[in-house]
């Protein structure tokens, strides 16, 4: 009977995902025992956000963000804005460094 | 009488296990691909739903209110007036400046949360000593020492008793001695912070002595919350007071599966599986046309056709919905969400390791479900009733 073998198949796939889930209960129960001291230490140290993601201020604090929060100051930054792919850098930084204050394109003929 | 309907059902059932195991390779590629794709889209949906739950749980205990001050459209240094207007407000209990900022280690190319501690924080009543700390905490007083997040740690190179060197805001290079680690445990937290106490975080960053970072406000009564807000923007119009629900619903917003990039992979993954149904429903193969057919000619009814296709549909989609789930699961429990974290890592250099205990949502799962088996099996079986109504032998002579 192929019916006995799916529907084996199906129950297998069901205890596997019980399994799993049952094996991840430590891992729950431990972190749920820590987060009290977790909660120390936001309210200790009046922690807003998670430190997930370090590379600009509204990513390392998104609840704090400007609400403008548009491309912010950071070195070395890459453009992620679609607009930025449409507008052209400013003219001093198309400058070669040390090209001086004299552009190619408005040279004297 | 119930029996004969049972054995019915599952003689259909069976012939349509027959018959998708004529088509093998075919019906195992489908469960492959069927099974990647909810695979993909679970693995999302239980990475989230564990990141979400963290922050919510954690983030519990983060400042009732907190008030900045906007100028020119961004952040600025908040004057401690502010905080004495703002305490003179009824239901406000006490209000404490906060000062914190962000440095940037050209030697490593990471950016560190620089958090100053004042001896008023360090003696609340109350408090008890933070488990969460190896090593020991800045004590009321102490001076050009340091405690430090784990990732903090790593990228330096150092640990409790070395040195840990910041240029200040005159270019000085200042040396903190690191006291104190931030436990794993809390690196969700932590991991890219740098506590010193305030007097030294003040002077490191140049502050003035009349400002702070922001201003963080206790109000007595929770609901009171928005109507404080209220008071304040009133009184002070450059002020921005972030409440504490709204700190949370950030947090809800940006680990919802329905929300920012993980959406663009979900609905890519989405668009990959309609692709994989209308495929199915645009068009059954000449075997599967002759197979209906037949079975129309020797008497089985339009009915039954669509049941066993119903079973066919059902019976792959089963299979490859639980196995990608299942698959999905372990991939968060037991490997980390490791496919997924290049995408969440971006370019932060200190990421932190994340401990997840991956929940089974039943509403996500139910939705899951419904975007994924259901459309499969209604495109198994309306091509197939579409053959099934018309004529056995035109849908013969047709394949």
């Amino acid at each position: 009977m192929k019916y006995h073998i799916l529907f084996g198949l199906l129950s297998a796939e069901l205890g596997l995902l019980a399994t799993l889930h049952l094996q991840s209960a430590p891992s729950a129960e431990r972190l749920q025992s820590e987060l009290a001291d977790k909660r120390a230490l936001v309210s200790k140290l009046g922690l807003t956000d998670l430190a997930l993601w370090t590379e600009a201020r509204y990513t390392r604090h998104p609840s704090q963000a400007d609400r403008f929060a548009a491309f912010q100051d950071f070195p070395s930054s890459i453009e992620h804005f679609p607009a930025g792919s449409i507008i052209a850098p400013p003219e001093p930084l198309r400058m070669p460094v040390g090209a001086g204050s004299a552009p190619s394109r408005h040279r004297d003929p | 009488m119930g029996s004969y309907h049972l054995g019915r059902h599952l003689k259909i059932l069976e012939f349509a296990l027959s018959s998708m195991l004529r088509r093998r390779t075919k019906n195992l590629g489908l469960v492959l691909v069927f099974a990647a794709l909810v695979f993909l889209l679970s693995s999302i949906v239980f990475l989230t739903g564990a990141l979400r739950t963290e922050a919510l749980a954690t983030l519990e205990a983060s400042p009732q209110l907190l008030v900045q001050r906007a100028m020119a459209g961004r952040h600025a240094l908040i004057p401690l007036g502010y905080g004495e207007l703002i305490a003179r407000l009824p239901g406000v209990g006490s209000v404490t400046p906060r000062y914190w900022g962000y440095y940037y280690d050209i030697y490593t190319g990471a950016n560190y949360t620089l958090l100053g501690i004042g001896d008023q924080g360090l003696e609340s009543p109350g408090s008890t000593p933070l488990r969460l700390v190896e090593g020991s905490f800045i004590m009321p007083g102490q001076r050009r020492v340091c405690l430090i997040g784990e990732g903090v740690a790593e990228v330096r190179g150092t640990r409790i008793g070395g040195m840990v060197s910041l240029r200040d805001a005159r270019g000085w290079m200042q040396e903190y001695e690191v006291i104190g680690l931030f436990a794993s445990p809390s690196r969700l937290l932590t991991n890219d912070l740098i506590l010193l106490p305030e007097a030294d975080l003040k002077a490191h960053f140049g502050m003035p002595d009349d400002r702070a970072t922001d201003l963080m406000v206790e109000v007595y009564n929770p609901h009171e919350v928005d109507n404080i807000s209220r008071k304040i923007l009133e009184r002070l119009p450059d002020a921005r007071p972030i409440s504490h629900a709204e700190i949370q619903r950030t947090y809800e917003t940006l680990f919802n599966w329905r929300g920012g990039l993980l959406l663009a992979m979900f609905l890519g993954a989405m668009a990959a599986f309609m692709i994989l149904a209308w495929d199915k429903a645009t068009g059954l193969s000449a075997d599967e046309r002759r197979e209906i057919g037949i079975l129309k000619a020797i008497g089985w009814e339009t009915s039954d056709i669509l049941e066993l296709k119903l079973w066919e549909g059902a019976a792959l989609a089963l299979v490859a919905f639980l196995a990608g789930v299942t698959a999905g699961y372990a991939h968060v429990q037991r490997f980390g969400a490791e496919l997924l974290m290049p995408v969440l890592e971006g370019w932060s250099t200190l990421f932190p390791a994340i401990d997840l205990a991956p929940r089974i949502d039943p509403y996500a799962l139910g939705v899951l479900f419904s975007l994924t088996v259901v459309p499969y099996i209604v495109a198994t079986v309306v091509p197939s009733w579409k053959a099934a109504i018309t004529d056995p032998d035109r849908v013969m002579r047709a394949s």
